[in-house]
C-alpha cells in the first residue's frame, strides 16, 4: 500500500525552550483519512503545518508522496491543498473570485464553478466573503484548498467554532473527496469528528503520540465498550473504589467529582449487582447512567484529563 | 464508527476535463486583480488617496491665493488734519488705490493689530502726519511707502526722474503653483507607505499570507502584483492632481508629462520599497502603524510640501535635501513649474532609487510570511 505522508522522529523546539513536538512518527495511507486527536496545546497544528510545509522542523524527516521539502517544494505544493486554522480570507472579494484567486496558482485546477457547487456555494457565489456565515466561509476556505486538484488534503481544525449542521456539512465534502481516492490528514479535538471521520487515529498529547489504531481499535483498548457512571450518597473515597472492582464484568473504576465510572464489558450483569451492593450496604444512587465508550474515555484512561478543558 | 478499509493500491480518479491550464502570469495577474478590486471596494481608501488631496490642494489654494498688493486699506485717526489727509489721498494719482477710513485713535489701533487695516495715519494737527506701521507686517511696510507717495505727490512733490511702471508677471510664482507639486510627492508617499505597508501587515495578522505560501504562488509574483498596482494608483494620483491644478487653478505644466511619470514612478518605487520595510516583520496592525507615522512625520515637516524648507537653519539642509520626498518635491516642483531636463535631477533622481533601492534589499532579507 503506497504511503503517502510519512514523518519520522518529527521534533519541534521554540526558541531552545518550548519542546512542541518530541519525537513523532507517524505513516498515512494513500486513500485514507487520517487524524491527529489531542487537545489544545498538544502539538497538532505544529505538527500539521510542519508536513504542510510552512514550518522547518527542528530535526526528523519528512517525507510527502516520495518526495521532501527540501528537494520539491514546487511539486509537492501542487499536489497539496491546505486549510489552516483561522485565515481570514479578503473580506471585500467574492466567493468565486477568491476561488478564481487560488486557482490562478495551481497548473491545472478545476474550474471555479464545479467547485462552487460542490462546496454548496452556488446561492452565495457572487457574494462577498464578509457576508459569509461561519459554516459558509469554512467551507470556502476547503474550497480553496480543493479548487487546486490536490492528492492529499490537510485540515487543520476544520469545524472548530461551527454548527452541528455546518459540521455534518463539512463531513460529507471530506467523505466525498475519500472516495473520489484522495488521501486527508486532519487535527481535530471533537471526538465525533475523529470517530465518524477517520479511518485512523494518532492520539497526541505533548508532542508526542500516546496511541494509534482505527476508532474501535481503541476503544478495544479499554476492555470494554461500555460505561456505567453513578454516584452513591456514602462518602466514597479512594480505598471504596476497591469494592466497585469486585462487580462482575468490571475492568476499570475511575472517579471523578463523587462520580464513579466503570468500564464493563456486559452492563446487564454489572448494573443489577451494583444495585444489589447499594441496597445491601443502605446507602442510596444518586445518579446512574450508562452508555458506549468513547474516544473521549480513551483519551481519560491514557493521561487523565479530558480532550477539552471544560 | 468508522472502520479501517485496507483499500488496495490506490489509484487516483483521473481529474475531471479542467478546461483551464494557467500560464506562467495567472498567479501575477490574479493578485493583481484582487488587489485593485480590494482598494477600489473600500470606500475609505478612496477618499485618502484620491479625494482628500484634491481637498486639500482646492482649500489651500483657495485659502492663499495671491492678492493683489496694489490695494490697501489705512485708517485715519480723527481729529484736526484728518479731513485735509483724506482730502489729499482722494486726490491723489494712487487714489483708487487706496481705501481710507477716519477713525478715533483707540478704534484705529484696535483695528490696525487685527489686521482690518494696513496702516494708521494720525495727523499731527500742525500740517504734518506721523504713520504707524508695524516692520514685522510686510503689507504695512508697504502701505506707509505708498500713502508717503500719495500724500507727497498729492500735496505738490514733483518727482525728479520722469518713471513709468511696467508688469511683468511669470506663471508659476503662485502658491498654488508651489502647493500642487509639493501635494502630489505627498500623496505619492501616503498611498505608497500606507498602501504597501498596512496592506502587508494585515494580510499577515489574518495568516493570508501564510495561506498563500501553501500554494505554489511564487512569492515574486505576489511583490510584483503589488508594485504593479501601486505604479495604477500612482497614475490616477497624478491625473487627479495636475488635472485640478491645470483645469481649477491654470497651473502651466512646463515639462513633459513623460518626465513627470517617471518621477512618480520613481517616487512609487522609493515608497513602495520604504513601505515594504516598514512591514517586513511586524505582526501587528498597531506596530507597522507607529513606524509608518515615524517615518513620515519628519518629511511632512521638513520636506517642502507646504512651505518652502529654505526657512530652515543651514546646517541641517543637507539632511533634508536627503530624504525622499524631498527629492521628489523638488524634482516635481523644478519638471512642473520651470521645465527642468531630467538629466539636471540626477542627484535627486539618485535619492530616491538609494531610498527605494536599499529599503527593498533590507526588507527581502528581513520578510517574514508568518
Amino acid at each position: 500500500m503506497p504511503v503517502s505522508i510519512q514523518c519520522r522522529d518529527l521534533r519541534k523546539t521554540y526558541d531552545g525552550k518550548v519542546e512542541a513536538v518530541r519525537g513523532l512518527n507517524l505513516e498515512i495511507q494513500a486513500g485514507e483519512c487520517f487524524g491527529l486527536l489531542g487537545p489544545n496545546g498538544a502539538g497538532k497544528t505544529t505538527t500539521i503545518e510542519i508536513l504542510e510545509g510552512l514550518l522547518p522542523p527542528t530535526s526528523g524527516q519528512v517525507t510527502i508522496l516520495g518526495h521532501t521539502w527540501e528537494t520539491h517544494p514546487r511539486e509537492l505544493r501542487e499536489w497539496l491543498g491546505i486549510s489552516l486554522q483561522e485565515t481570514r480570507l479578503s473580506e471585500k472579494l467574492s466567493v468565486r473570485e477568491t476561488i478564481e484567486l487560488f486557482a490562478s496558482f495551481y497548473r491545472q485546477p478545476r474550474s471555479a464553478s464545479e467547485v462552487i457547487e460542490e462546496l454548496q456555494l452556488t446561492e452565495k457565489a457572487d457574494a462577498w466573503v464578509g457576508k459569509l456565515s461561519g459554516g459558509q466561509r469554512q467551507r470556502l476556505a476547503v474550497a480553496t484548498a480543493l479548487v487546486g486538484n490536490p492528492k492529499i488534503l490537510f485540515l487543520d481544525e476544520p469545524t472548530t467554532g461551527l454548527d452541528p449542521q455546518s459540521r455534518r456539512q463539512l463531513w460529507e465534502i471530506v467523505r466525498t473527496f475519500i472516495r473520489k481516492g484522495g488521501t486527508v490528514l486532519l487535527t481535530t479535538h471533537y471526538m465525533e469528528e475523529a470517530e465518524r471521520l477517520c479511518d485512523r487515529l494518532a492520539i497526541i498529547d505533548h508532542g508526542q503520540v500516546i496511541a494509534e489504531g482505527t476508532p474501535s481499535e481503541l476503544i478495544e483498548r479499554l476492555g470494554g465498550h461500555h460505561v456505567v457512571e453513578f454516584a452513591v450518597n456514602d462518602n466514597s473515597n479512594a480505598e471504596s473504589l476497591d469494592r466497585w472492582k469486585t462487580l462482575p464484568g468490571v475492568e476499570s473504576v475511575r472517579h471523578t467529582d463523587g462520580v464513579v465510572s466503570l468500564n464493563v464489558r456486559e452492563p446487564h450483569h454489572t448494573i443489577p449487582a451494583l444495585l444489589d451492593m447499594v441496597r445491601m450496604r443502605n446507602s442510596q444512587l444518586l445518579h446512574l447512567t450508562t452508555r458506549q465508550a468513547s474516544l473521549e474515555d480513551v483519551f481519560v484512561n491514557l493521561t487523565g484529563r479530558h480532550l477539552r478543558e471544560e | 464508527m468508522a472502520t479501517a478499509e485496507q483499500t488496495p493500491s490506490i489509484r487516483l480518479d483521473p481529474p475531471a476535463p479542467s478546461p483551464h491550464f494557467n500560464g506562467r502570469w495567472s498567479g501575477f495577474n490574479q493578485l493583481l486583480l484582487a488587489r485593485m478590486k480590494e482598494l477600489l471596494r473600500e470606500p475609505e481608501l478612496i477618499f485618502w488617496i484620491f479625494g482628500f488631496p484634491l481637498l486639500l490642494a482646492a482649500g489651500l489654494g483657495v485659502a492663499f491665493r495671491n492678492k493683489p498688493l496694489e490695494r490697501t486699506t489705512i485708517a485715519i485717526v480723527s481729529g484736526s488734519g484728518a479731513q485735509d489727509v483724506l482730502n489729499l489721498i482722494q486726490h491723489s494719482p494712487q487714489a483708487s488705490s487706496i481705501t481710507a477710513r477716519v477713525l478715533d485713535r483707540a478704534q484705529a489701533l484696535q483695528a490696525f493689530h487685527l489686521g482690518k487695516y494696513d496702516l494708521v495715519v494720525e495727523p499731527d494737527g500742525r500740517g504734518g502726519v506721523c504713520y504707524i506701521y508695524d516692520p514685522s507686517r510686510q503689507e504695512t511696510v508697504l502701505s506707509r511707502a505708498d500713502v508717503n507717495d500719495a500724500l507727497q505727490q498729492a500735496a505738490g512733490r514733483k518727482n525728479a526722474i520722469p518713471v513709468s511702471s511696467f508688469v511683468s508677471a511669470e506663471p508659476g510664482s503662485r502658491y498654488i503653483d508651489f502647493l500642487i507639486p509639493g501635494l502630489l510627492g505627498m500623496t505619492l508617499m501616503n498611498s505608497g507607505m500606507w498602501g504597501v505597508g498596512f496592506a502587508i501587515v494585515d494580510m499577515r495578522q489574518r495568516k493570508l499570507l501564510k495561506r498563500f505560501l501553501a500554494t505554489p504562488m511564487r512569492e515574486s509574483d505576489f511583490l510584483l502584483a503589488l508594485a504593479a498596482s501601486r505604479l495604477f494608483l500612482m497614475l490616477i494620483e497624478v491625473a487627479l492632481l495636475l488635472g485640478l491644478g491645470v483645469l481649477a487653478f491654470h497651473i502651466r505644466v512646463l515639462g513633459s508629462l513623460w518626465s513627470v511619470l517617471l518621477l512618480g514612478t520613481l517616487g512609487s518605487v522609493a515608497f513602495g520599497g520604504f513601505g515594504l520595510l516598514t512591514a517586513c516583520r511586524a505582526r501587528k496592525i498597531e506596530t507597522v502603524s507607529g513606524l509608518i507615522n515615524l517615518a513620515m512625520m519628519p518629511m511632512w515637516i521638513f520636506s517642502g510640501v507646504f512651505f518652502s524648507y529654505e526657512h530652515f537653519p543651514a546646517k541641517i539642509l543637507p539632511y533634508i535635501k536627503a530624504l525622499p520626498l524631498t527629492a521628489l518635491n523638488d524634482s516635481l516642483r523644478d519638471t512642473i513649474l520651470q521645465g527642468a531636463p531630467l538629466t539636471a535631477q540626477a542627484g535627486r533622481i539618485l535619492v530616491l532609487l538609494l531610498w527605494g533601492g536599499i529599503s527593498f534589499l533590507l526588507a527581502m532579507k528581513w520578510f517574514r510570511w508568518t
